[in-house]
């Protein structure tokens, strides 16, 4: 996997309008597509996100932020672990989403 | 034309209530920041325009805006607050020692001359500084390192720094509270930090008289008089006459001298509010009915306030950053409820209005007077 792919990347409401995000997101990719590299250029584009998605010293996924593809929990996947071919190559998006935890 | 804007924290939202001099007739704006937790908005006294939020949610964490219009646009500012060193631990409800974890925001205290400088009380308990508008904090870790450190413990809403006030005679000097640790004071800075709880008594202590340990609710100064201290404390209402060195008891006739919020009249020093809450485990105020409770003479002798305010069924509770007064001529005092309403008095807590009526439960107020 590598070259330069272009990842869909769906957030969570309250993250959207803190972005100021309509829509879905789509990120270029140079390189391995893996939860820390989307991550990575979702924070580039997006400053003010630092912190609400992953720690910002550990980059630990915060507790109650889930991350779905294809069907798939990948919350508790390696942050360096590649995503499935779906979301590399654009055809799924990848889910941020907020643990349903009322409120 | 003067006029006034009351800054409103939700449990969902902020809002900016907006009216002139006579405070009759309200615009609300809002609500700014949907969906999230908005401890505390505070201007700074020294630039109206500028406005600081804490903006906080359990799934996404600490966000704190800033707007350089008065509230009409906002901008995310810096989020990363990192303790100093290595954090250490405080004790956790259990008595056991907990790693200091940064929960959220719970204060923004603007410095009294510079929009840039701004002050952060947090929760795990400690206070941070920025001196570039938000972009980015540094913890002054004299507090949180002082020798009582790790045996602070957490009150039932967490272990909060939720006070943080500015000797306008001393700019050295800085007064702090923490549930449930106390009241401090630095005289450099924000460098050391002393203890000052002499005279405060708690049940539920060890030590009932103990240096440390006390849950503060909240502390209010005039910055006419800045030696006096006024301070709810989660039983007792206490005032102090030399800076905190010493306190005393000024609960008197008050129906209980539990509650939250205290706050000091902008143009009489020896005149009070708080608002009496039931009990510790009964947070709505005694029989139903909502009532301010003012001291024309510096504490002891209490009088109720409730023109306009329920005085039946009435179970709401009013937090420890939710009250706030203007400076007009005839002092504005304003709060709010968990119950989502704003009341204002514009006759300094003679007859009381609502502002708004069912908001998200309001988790703090401030108020600008407006040239």
């Amino acid at each position: 996997m590598g070259g330069s792919d272009v990842i869909r990347v769906v957030l969570p409401s309250h993250l959207r309008r803190l972005a100021s995000i309509q829509g879905e997101v789509q990120l270029e990719i140079a390189g391995a597509v893996t939860q820390c590299s989307v991550l990575d250029a979702l924070e580039t584009r997006y400053p003010m996100l630092r912190g609400t998605i992953r720690d910002q010293d550990s980059k630990r996924r915060r507790a109650f932020i889930r991350f779905f593809a294809c069907e798939e929990d990948l919350s508790h996947e390696l942050p360096d672990a590649p995503l499935p071919a779906a979301v590399a190559a654009g055809s799924e998006p990848y889910l941020i989403v907020g643990a349903m935890a009322g409120g | 034309m003067t006029g006034v804007r009351v800054l409103v924290g939700t449990r969902k939202g902020a809002f900016i209530c907006s009216s002139d001099g006579t405070r009759q007739d309200w615009d609300v704006t809002g609500p700014l920041f949907g969906g999230w937790e908005i401890y505390h908005v505070k201007g700074s006294p020294a630039d109206a325009n500028r406005l600081y939020a804490s903006q906080t949610s359990g799934w996404s964490g600490q966000v704190i805006q800033r707007s350089d219009d008065g509230g009409k646009t906002w901008e995310p500012v810096g989020n990363k607050f990192s303790y100093d060193g290595t954090p250490g631990t405080h004790q956790w409800y259990d008595g056991t020692p907990h790693p200091w974890e940064f929960a959220r925001v719970w204060h923004l205290e603007p410095s009294l001359h510079d929009p840039d400088t701004v002050y952060a009380g947090v929760e795990d308990a400690g206070l941070f500084k920025s001196g570039d508008g938000g972009q980015t904090w540094v913890e002054l870790p004299g507090l949180r390192g002082h020798d009582s450190g790790s045996s602070w413990q957490p009150g039932a809403g967490g272990m909060c720094l939720h006070t943080i006030i500015q000797d306008p005679a001393n700019p050295a000097r800085i007064f702090t509270a923490i549930s449930a640790a106390g009241a401090f004071r630095s005289d450099d800075s924000g460098q050391t930090w002393r203890p000052i709880n002499r005279g405060l008594h708690s049940e539920g202590i060890p030590d009932e008289d103990a240096e440390v340990g006390h849950c503060v609710h909240r502390i209010a100064m005039h910055p006419s008089r800045p030696s006096v201290l006024f301070m709810q404390k989660h039983w007792d209402v206490m005032r102090s006459d030399d800076a905190g060195d010493s306190w005393h008891e000024i609960s008197g006739n008050l129906p209980t001298d539990f509650g939250f919020p205290i706050d000091v009249h902008a143009h009489e020093p020896d005149t009070i509010y708080v608002v009496p809450i039931t009990s510790d485990s009964l947070h709505y105020p005694p029989d139903g009915k909502l009532r301010v409770y003012r001291s024309r003479t510096g504490g002891d002798e209490w009088q109720p306030l409730t023109a306009g305010l329920p005085q039946r069924d009435c179970y709401v509770n009013v937090y420890r950053d939710a009250m706030a007064v203007d400076s007009l001529d005839e002092c504005g005092v304003y709060f709010g409820t968990t119950g989502g309403q704003v009341y204002a008095s514009a006759d300094a807590g003679d007859t009381w209005s609502p502002i708004v009526r069912d908001l998200p439960a309001v988790l703090s107020v401030e108020v600008q007077t407006l040239p």
